[in-house]
């Protein structure tokens, strides 16, 4: 009875600061939907307009239907024609164009021929979306309209659905936006959260009171699982109103998921502010493992593809879980029952983190 | 086992070590129930270091402790409740107000309400800090600061009270108020133990010991400490204070001289006989007109003199 008034205390007392830091107050607000706003409208793979030259050698009446084929896709902003391959190669090697369509004198000739390609694209294949776009134009045919056959007609549409359309790639980035706002929010909140009290010098005055470790711990943690819950509900609004991003599975199972997910960050951030001895370097730390975060955790490249080592890393981020139940509940409408191992490791994460936060916990000085 | 009783504190060679610092070196201490007990040394003497240790903050390298009967180098969770700490530096939040501070303090204390408004009430009346109650503890005065400090560190009543460096921030008025309290607490029943460098606040204690470089160099009553200095001290009235100070300073017998206005202190060991026509002789064979008078010794000299044997410790070393 006596711990429990002593962690209402924390509680209490967490909240009433948090009701006068209006920057932090800000953040839990300002983050999701900055966020969502910036991702759900910078990061599209849908690539189109990309800058490009022509080099059109042959100018043939169906060359010249082919380059205008070729900006019909707007795949292509075809705005430059030059004389050569070599001019081709030097507007790539300055940057003022990503692919360049070199059309040879022979084009008419080759385009009958099934053994050489027409025509060849110049790609600058340093950024590998460019070249898989390049890749995909590569497939597109071209054939003579009055030609008899008019071959791999079906093909012809193929280009566009490669790429999602808009809408599908901000259905992608949503559920997992979802994992790193509240990896970003409740880790740092919490990293700081024992070493400002010990910046501070109100540590020294706590540990001289009953108040134990656990009840400090939890009753720091505890407030901010409900901020990660508004903050969850904030982005699936705006994500539901500004890209319509669905929930097809159930919303409930949605917050149960967020709230395993919520409590391991904040476990984490807590075993962070052990270690940290300044709020600069909680701060550094919780950058030190956002950015695998975003990075390995299937956010933005398909987990399957990556390094079985890197794979092994992303398993151990609770986030990548997170985002395999998001992704499931929102968008496959899977129940939690069929993804209980995901669970189930969030769960083991808080506990291992939790434990080891109030373990490191020194109601000493020294 | 009636004896220890008698004591709040008892340590025995306690000793605290930071890498090749020692902070405080084995120190005996005896700190009697219910009464005033100081700690007076300048900074880095070893004062907050003890008063740590004494709560339970750090681990003494050497030796042990008891306080109110209780190991401090064990579970001190038992001791926590007996006792109130106010840290050197304002501890409290700065972001809550005095009243959501107290509150604070009175929860984890597991106070209860009503019981635990009329704690509260009692101390804003008690304290003055009622005009404050809803004031940011941040955006007070160092004073106003010092007594939420004092509140919160009493609120539970702890048998035993740990004061390190409590009025360093503080006006003297507000200085003089805050002993007031000490001295209503203490005879209360409370024992309070009080570190500072002021002269005048070592001298309300009824007990004092007299830290230099990590050692307990005096040990006692203020008053006593002051009839057994070991010294004879001499005023020196001159036209010329810098003129006598340079011809004491010649003066093998000399211990010390300290400048204070127009006037000179100066210590001589007391085993030395005739120690006024020693120095009156030094300045009638220079010329220099001067009187001189033995008086008796205050806290200040008592401090000068006791430390000063720390300084030819450290130079022997």
């Amino acid at each position: 009875m006596n711990a429990l008034i002593r962690l209402l205390a924390v509680v209490r007392k967490e909240l009433r600061q948090l009701r006068r830091d209006r920057i932090t107050f800000a953040m839990i607000v300002g983050i999701p939907i900055g966020q969502i706003l910036l991702f759900g409208y910078a990061i599209n793979t849908d690539v189109r307009n990309l800058t490009a030259a022509v080099a059109d050698q042959a100018n043939t009446h169906l060359s010249r239907q082919f380059v205008s084929e070729l900006r019909q896709t707007q795949v292509l902003d075809v705005d430059q024609s030059v004389s050569s391959p070599e001019q081709l190669e030097a507007l790539l090697r300055s940057g003022r164009i990503s692919v360049g369509v070199y059309i040879p004198p022979d084009f008419d000739r080759r385009v009958l021929d099934d053994r050489r390609p027409a025509a060849q694209l110049l790609v600058d294949g340093a950024d590998p979306t460019i070249l898989g776009v390049a890749n995909q134009l590569a497939g597109m045919p071209v054939a003579f309209d009055t030609g008899p056959v008019s071959r791999a007609a079906p093909r012809s549409l193929q280009v566009r659905p490669y790429y999602n359309p808009e809408r599908r790639t901000a259905v992608n980035i949503v559920p997992g936006l979802i994992g790193i706002i509240l990896t970003l929010t409740m880790m740092l909140f919490t990293a700081v959260a024992i070493v400002r009290e010990r910046e501070r010098g109100n540590l020294e005055l706590l540990i001289n009171t009953p108040v134990t470790t656990t009840e400090l711990m939890v009753g720091k943690v505890l407030p901010y699982i409900g901020i990660g819950l508004i903050q969850l509900a904030l982005i699936t609004g705006v994500g539901k109103l500004l890209f319509d991003v669905p929930i097809r599975g159930s919303i409930a199972e949605l917050y149960v998921a967020a709230f395993a997910f919520i409590a391991a960050n904040l476990a984490l951030g807590l075993f962070l502010s052990t270690v940290a001895k300044t709020q600069f370097q909680a701060m550094q730390m919780t950058f030190f493992i956002l950015l695998p975060s975003i990075l390995l955790s299937g956010f933005i490249f398909p987990f399957a593809g990556m390094p079985v080592f890197a794979q092994y890393l992303g398993e151990i981020l609770p986030i990548t879980h997170f985002i395999r139940l998001t992704r499931g509940i929102m968008l496959r409408e899977a129940s939690l029952a069929e993804m209980s191992n995901e669970l189930l490791v969030l769960v083991v994460f808080t506990v291992v983190a939790m434990t080891a936060a109030v373990r490191r916990f020194s109601r000493r000085l020294d | 086992m009636s004896a220890d009783n008698d004591l709040a504190i008892q340590a025995r060679g306690l000793t605290r070590r930071f890498g090749d610092l020692v902070a405080v070196r084995s120190l005996d201490l005896d700190v009697p129930r219910a009464g005033i007990y100081g700690f007076l040394g300048p900074n880095g003497s070893g004062k907050s270091t003890t008063i740590r240790m004494l709560c339970g903050l750090l681990t003494p390298t050497e030796g042990s402790a008891t306080v109110l009967g209780l190991d401090v180098t064990g579970n001190t969770s038992l001791l926590k409740p007996k006792i109130g700490y106010m840290t050197q530096k304002f501890s409290l939040y700065e972001d809550l107000t005095v009243r959501e501070n107290l509150e604070f303090i009175a929860d984890i204390y597991s106070y209860r309400r009503p019981h635990r408004n009329e704690r509260i009430a009692e101390l804003l009346v008690d304290y003055n800090l009622e005009p404050q109650a809803k004031q940011l503890a941040g955006t007070m005065s160092g004073g106003q600061r010092q007594r939420l400090a004092l509140a919160c560190a009493v609120l539970h009543r702890p048998e035993l009270l740990l004061l390190d460096e409590p009025t360093s921030a503080v006006d003297p008025r507000s200085r003089r108020d805050f002993w007031a309290k000490l001295f209503a607490l203490s005879d209360a029943g409370t024992t309070i133990l009080v570190s500072t460098h002021y002269m005048d606040e070592a001298e309300r204690c009824h007990r004092l010991a007299i830290l230099d470089r990590g050692v307990k160099v005096a040990d006692g009553p203020p008053a006593e400490l002051q009839k057994n200095t070991g010294m004879t001290i001499i005023e020196v009235v001159s036209e010329s204070p810098s003129r006598a100070q340079a011809l004491l300073n010649d003066l093998p017998e000399i211990a010390s001289v300290t400048q204070l206005g127009v006037r000179l202190r100066v210590l001589l060991p007391s085993h030395i006989d005739a120690p006024l026509d020693l120095v009156s002789g030094a300045f009638r064979s220079d010329g220099l007109r001067a009187e001189c008078r033995i008086v008796a010794a205050s806290l200040e000299d008592v401090f000068v003199a006791v430390t000063r044997d720390g300084e030819t410790r450290e130079s022997a070393t």
